[in-house]
């Protein structure tokens, strides 16, 4: 496939737009006109040829500069990356996981050549190249984990299993959602999660470490969630809450089809081999308003969904200052009649 | 789950008792590097039915060409360990689940003391080569009936040198386990595999010690026991399954069609577990890992080791 990276900022002027073909394959979560929380998980397998699940790892046009924008929020706050010690075997499980898929998927722009031990990485759109021992952490400029983290999209944390639970004990995030909690080094499973409204007390969680628990090597896993978000901003983190907080406060009907998103995020599950670790990647893809509604049917299901979601959630994902603006700019698209089951766009 | 097809490319008689088996893919294909401490499900097809047991991986988890397994001939085996050791030749067939870790070194631990006794050596094999890539700390004791059926003893004891430790039950040498954990020093952990008496033991020791539970690490996969046919209602599917005589009730499960997920098939995992709807006689539990509360309550079974006596069990499947 031929990539055009784009030149655009995730910041300050919010240059990030989606080409035609990006919202085609926009990952719409909404199959019907009710949305549920539930933990919805599916096998990770290959969906259809230029959708976002063609590959275990999808890189998209947005690529170079969203990398670009990690690497300015790690150098503000280098504690966005961070692993325990005794994580290292998940690190190198980690940095093959990624480069293998890319090499593999993306084989114009990423190359990984072996000799025994001895490899060689080539990242072309970033411009970066290195050969390295495998498993040597002093053959590379930084720990494996930061030095592939850095060049893919979304964040990326690492569990450790133990004690009948799962710890996440490396990761690299930087553009968590804003509800998400934030996160700390060598917090357990339960500590994690905790802030799901409902979800704790009726079991859900349980079942889902059970679930991540089981999960086999070679069937990785994903589901889909989602929120919203003012502006195509990717860090929305707790700590920067002043940074992008009071948008909210700002929100019409003249600006919210350019500035409110819908934030989908494809949450993917793999087994690591050496260290029975568990990489949990969030990768989130941003569309505006303006850029869902391309396809009607979107909008129109959209609506309905924002319409009728529930107090609690609409609290959880933080949308009750900017939600009656946004179903009534959506309103516009439904006309009431029926649609048909599924995300397609047409 | 998936499963590759093997074909066994060596054996190796290791001990009068022991066959080391040596499994390459199929279809020439690398297999996935594995954690220390994993193991693979086996599936022969024994006239007709199909039997399944979990060995653990002894190779270099980082050897992707080939994965290493070792069978001891069971007394009063239902038939898998005879079959290995009996049927199956250089060239035969085989098909593996992928790797699963129900043993895995704890990482953060300060220091590891592994357990062993017999062929419970086995999964130990494979974690050393992990203890010694990331440079921990470990000892070995490894206890066997007599040298002949000190299994890869000599391999063992050229691989660690000081670290390992041998006991001989037959020259009179017997492995002291409450002075071995005495002498650790706080946050080191202990693994042990082997028959259950010593698993047993080192609990029990672990405990007077006042070492944490999640220090302590053990593998017991349970031969499933055989015991007298019973028959099962399974109330999702509808129908009524017999389990004879020589068969586990998950066997029976599969054979009708209807087998729930497993992994361990030893009773570890809880993987298995069924509910049960209702109940007119005994449940006779052999697994490692429901509760005794939940044992004694009637309501959960572990198909892959538990059997019943009754005339009316309705499973919720
Ligand atoms: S399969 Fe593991 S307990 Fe039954």
């Amino acid at each position: 496939m031929g990539l055009a990276f784009k030149e655009e900022t995730f910041r300050d002027d919010y240059t990030y737009r989606n080409s035609l073909d990006a919202i085609r394959r926009f990952p719409f979560p909404f199959p019907e006109d009710k949305y549920m929380y539930s933990v919805n998980i599916e096998p990770h397998v290959k969906g259809k040829p230029g959708s976002v699940l063609e590959f275990p790892l999808d890189i998209d046009e947005h690529y170079v500069s969203e990398c670009r924008d990690k690497a300015i929020t790690l150098a503000r706050d280098p504690g966005r990356y961070a692993s325990l010690p005794h994580m290292m075997d998940a690190q190198w499980d980690v940095l093959e996981l990624i480069m293998e898929s890319l090499s593999r998927d993306y084989p114009e722009q990423f190359k990984l050549t072996k000799d025994g031990n001895r490899w060689t990485w080539q990242n072309l759109p970033l411009g970066i190249e290195n050969t390295f021992t495998f498993g040597d952490r002093s053959s590379l400029p930084m720990e494996p984990f930061e030095y592939v983290g850095r060049q893919i999209q979304g964040d990326w944390v690492i569990l450790d299993q133990r004690e009948g639970t799962l710890f996440a004990d490396a990761g690299i995030v930087t553009s968590q959602a804003d509800w998400s909690l934030a996160f700390d080094v060598g917090m357990s499973w339960h500590q994690w999660h905790a802030p799901v409204p409902r979800a704790t007390e009726i079991g859900v969680m349980d079942r889902a470490l059970k679930f991540m628990m089981n999960l086999q090597l070679g069937e990785p896993v994903r589901r889909l969630n989602w929120t919203m978000t003012l502006n195509p901003r990717l860090d929305t983190s707790p700590e920067n809450y002043p940074l992008w907080g009071p948008d909210r406060n700002h929100i019409t009907l003249d600006n919210a089809g350019d500035r409110v998103h819908l934030r989908v995020e494809l949450q993917t599950l793999f087994r690591l081999p050496r260290s029975n670790g568990i990489v949990f990647s969030i990768r989130c893809y941003l569309i505006s308003l303006n850029e869902l509604a391309t396809y009607p049917r979107w909008a129109k299901r959209f609506h309905r969904i924002l319409k009728d979601l529930h107090p609690d959630l609409l609290e959880y994902k933080g949308l009750t200052k900017f939600h009656a603006t946004a179903v009534e700019w959506l309103s516009r698209y439904d006309d009431g009649a029926p649609l048909d089951i599924g995300t397609h766009p047409e | 789950m998936s499963t590759v097809n093997v074909r066994v490319a060596a054996i190796e008689q290791v001990t009068p008792l022991v066959k080391h088996f040596t499994l390459v893919r199929e279809d020439g294909q690398a297999f996935p590097p594995f954690s220390g401490g994993s193991h693979v499900v086996v599936a022969m097809d024994i006239g007709g039915r199909i039997h399944r047991n979990a060995y653990s991986l002894m190779g270099a988890p980082d050897d992707t060409q080939a994965y290493h397994i070792s069978v001891r001939r069971q007394e009063r085996s239902r038939g898998g360990s005879a079959y290995m050791h009996d049927n199956v030749a250089e060239g035969s067939v085989l098909q593996i689940t992928m790797p699963v870790n129900l043993f895995q070194l704890i990482r953060m631990g300060r220091k590891h003391v592994l357990i062993a006794g017999g062929i419970g050596i086995t999964p130990f094999m494979s974690q050393l080569h992990d203890l010694k890539r990331n440079g921990f700390e470990y000892e070995l004791h490894y206890a066997f009936r007599s040298p002949e059926h000190g299994a890869f003893s000599a391999q063992l004891k050229s691989e660690c040198g000081e670290r390992a430790h041998f006991y001989i039950d037959s020259l009179g040498q017997q492995l002291d386990i409450p002075a071995v954990l005495s002498r650790q020093p706080l946050g080191t952990h202990v693994y042990v595999c082997g028959p259950a008496p010593m698993v047993n033991a080192v609990l029990e020791a672990a405990r007077e010690l006042g070492w944490p539970e999640n220090h302590v690490h053990s593998e017991q996969f349970t031969a499933p026991p055989m015991g007298d046919a019973f028959k099962v209602q399974l109330a999702k599917s509808n129908m009524e399954v017999e389990v004879t005589a020589d068969m586990t009730l998950l066997e029976a499960l599969e054979t009708a069609g209807v087998g729930p997920d497993s992994l361990c098939r030893g009773g570890a995992c809880g993987r298995c577990e069924l509910d049960v709807l209702e109940l007119d006689g005994e449940i006779f539990h052999h697994d490692h890992y429901l509760s005794d509360a939940e044992k004694s309550s009637g309501k959960k079974i572990l198909p892959c080791v538990s059997r019943a006596r009754c005339t009316h069990m309705l499973l919720d499947i």
